[in-house]
């Protein structure tokens, strides 16, 4: 009698998975998830659709209007307002900016990095720069580029310090994740042997992370780049950005923009080449 | 023998900071940053910030309009994103080392993908007001292709990543071009692609607020009419906004990341 029941109990779910069809794969949480992620991001992107501010454009016009200018702009490029040798200075003075926002960025992330690396501070210290960071990124550059500038001045000075505030909130965030990645017991062994903390940075800490904050390092300057193009045209920061307005919103001449968005094109892609390259040296070293 | 390879290690480190400093004036120099004067702002926006930019009883009245300016943005944002992911995930396939159709087009991709990427977004907002204007496509449309070039190489990355195997292994049971597309290479690289399209919406909030002040829609230009009318106690009220609105964006892509990655 048992027996009957229990071979019942046994064949029940072949029942019921002959009579419907066996689902291709189980929905768990993850898959539920994924969908209902895709669905939200589909149902607002038809809402926004909808909701757009259009003022009375012609899509079609503009849409038409805008290959008409992409082609001014992309085939018919020109200088006229400064020459060939202006224009390359004012892309050195961006690189600059970048540069120095980069570097500055990078040595004070590295302080904090380590502080905010949870196997090499308190759990409380690293909580608070980890939050203090969240913050600081969650502010568009801009913004604090514009913040700066009341107390500084329109122009670099500001610029400068409103990109670094920035770079230092992503390099801290990039920085303290490498360093959390390093072996437990490495620090560990170093600190039975009676290192100091110092030591155990210098020694253990930043040369087994070196590769990854290098390679880190060069993305956040690649994007420094771009945004001190950017900062040049809205914050007045100076460089081949400035120009770039100009020609757009006082000259309102087209091939103008066209000359400067491909120096803008030929350095960024010059950037990338240059990290690719880096990346790899890193990678074979 | 030791001796001297850490002598050698101590010259090529102060060669390389010798050269970091060299480079370091030269760009103070052009770019004429004043040391002195950036390091002496710092404590003087503090002193700043303290004593004008936090909002007033008056600037919360301004609320809703703010609110409204950001959900706008917020939906540019996302309604860029999303478009863009559709176009990249084309052009990553098309694109990838695993599942170009052949080489010629697979490098064809990638090359309008580079062209697109390296042009910044504000470029684009520059070279857009020229046909859209003040609309809110100028802003969409520069975040749409500034997303499609970035996203083309995530997705084209990931799915050299996830997919090489499979690839292999289904293209020897014969199974067709389609059939592998759609039943290995998209669904095992959809958690990826999840993250990168939430991690570019947050950037996106961010560089729609700069495209906003070029360009003169969305929060940005919120920002910018009442910066420039002097009105701090609001400006500051739309920063928080902005702030809480990018924050909880990171927190549910947060969320979301944790559990399907």
């Amino acid at each position: 009698m048992e027996v009957k029941e229990q071979l019942r109990n046994v064949t029940a779910p072949a029942d019921h998975l002959i009579g419907g069809r066996m689902p291709a794969k189980p929905l768990n949480k993850a898959a539920i998830v994924t969908r209902l992620t895709l669905y939200t991001l589909a149902v607002l992107t038809i809402y926004a659709f909808f909701s757009f501010d259009y003022k009375e454009l012609d899509f079609m016009d503009a849409l038409l209007g805008t290959f008409a200018n992409l082609k001014t702009i992309f085939l018919e490029p020109h200088l006229k307002h400064f020459s060939f040798g202006h224009a390359l200075y004012q892309v050195m003075v961006t690189l600059g900016l970048a540069f120095l926002t980069t570097l500055f960025g990078a040595i004070i992330a590295i302080l904090f990095g380590l502080l905010a690396a949870e196997n090499l501070s308190s759990k409380k210290t690293s909580m608070v720069i980890k939050s203090l960071v969240a913050f600081i990124r969650a502010v568009p550059t801009v913004l604090w580029v514009l913040i700066f500038a009341v107390a500084a001045g329109l122009g670099s000075t500001a610029a400068v310090i409103g990109m670094t505030f920035h770079s230092i909130g992503y390099l801290i965030k990039a920085y303290s994740e490498s360093f959390e990645e390093m072996d437990r017991g490495v620090i560990e062994a170093l600190q039975a042997s009676g290192a100091n903390w110092w030591q155990i940075v210098f020694q253990a800490v930043i040369p087994s992370s070196i590769t990854y904050m290098i390679s880190w390092t060069f993305l956040r300057f690649e994007i420094n780049f771009a945004v001190a193009v950017a900062m040049g045209a809205a914050a007045g920061a100076g460089g081949i950005g400035y120009d770039m307005f100009m020609a757009s919103s006082f000259y309102l001449d087209m091939r103008e923009i066209g000359a400067i968005t491909y120096f803008i094109l030929a350095v960024a892609i010059i950037l990338e080449i240059f990290a690719a390259k880096i990346k790899r040296k890193l990678k074979t070293a | 023998m030791q001796a001297d390879i850490f002598a050698k290690k101590k010259r090529n480190t102060l060669a390389y900071l010798c050269l970091l400093g060299a480079v370091t004036m030269l760009a103070m120099v052009i770019t004429e940053y004043n040391a002195v004067k950036g390091i002496a702002s710092i404590p003087k926006a503090v002193q700043w910030g303290m004593a004008n930019f936090y909002p007033t009883a008056e600037s919360l009245e301004k609320l809703p309009v703010i609110l409204e300016k950001m959900q706008e943005t917020l939906l540019v944002s996302i309604a860029a994103t999303t478009a863009a992911a559709v176009f990249a995930l084309l052009f990553a396939i098309f694109g990838s080392n695993t599942t170009r159709i052949n080489r010629f087009f697979g490098a064809v991709t990638r090359g309008i993908a580079t062209v697109f990427r390296n042009i910044d977004v504000a470029a684009w907002a520059l070279i857009l007001l020229f046909s859209f204007g003040q609309s809110s496509l100028t802003g969409y449309f520069a975040l749409f292709f500034g997303s499609f070039g970035f996203l083309t190489r995530a997705f084209t990355e990931t799915i050299d990543e996830v997919s090489g195997g499979s690839v292999e292994a289904l293209k020897a049971t014969g199974a067709g071009y389609f059939s592998i597309i759609f039943q290995s290479v998209i669904p095992s690289s959809i958690p990826q692609i999840i993250s990168w399209i939430l991690f570019m919406i947050e950037t996106n909030i961010r560089s729609a607020t700069l495209i906003g002040l070029l360009t003169g829609s969305g929060i940005g230009f919120t920002f910018n009419l009442y910066y420039k009318s002097l009105a701090y106690d609001t400006a500051s009220l739309v920063v928080i906004v902005i702030i809480a609105a990018i924050l909880l964006i990171e927190f549910a892509s947060n969320y979301v990341r944790k559990v399907i990655l």
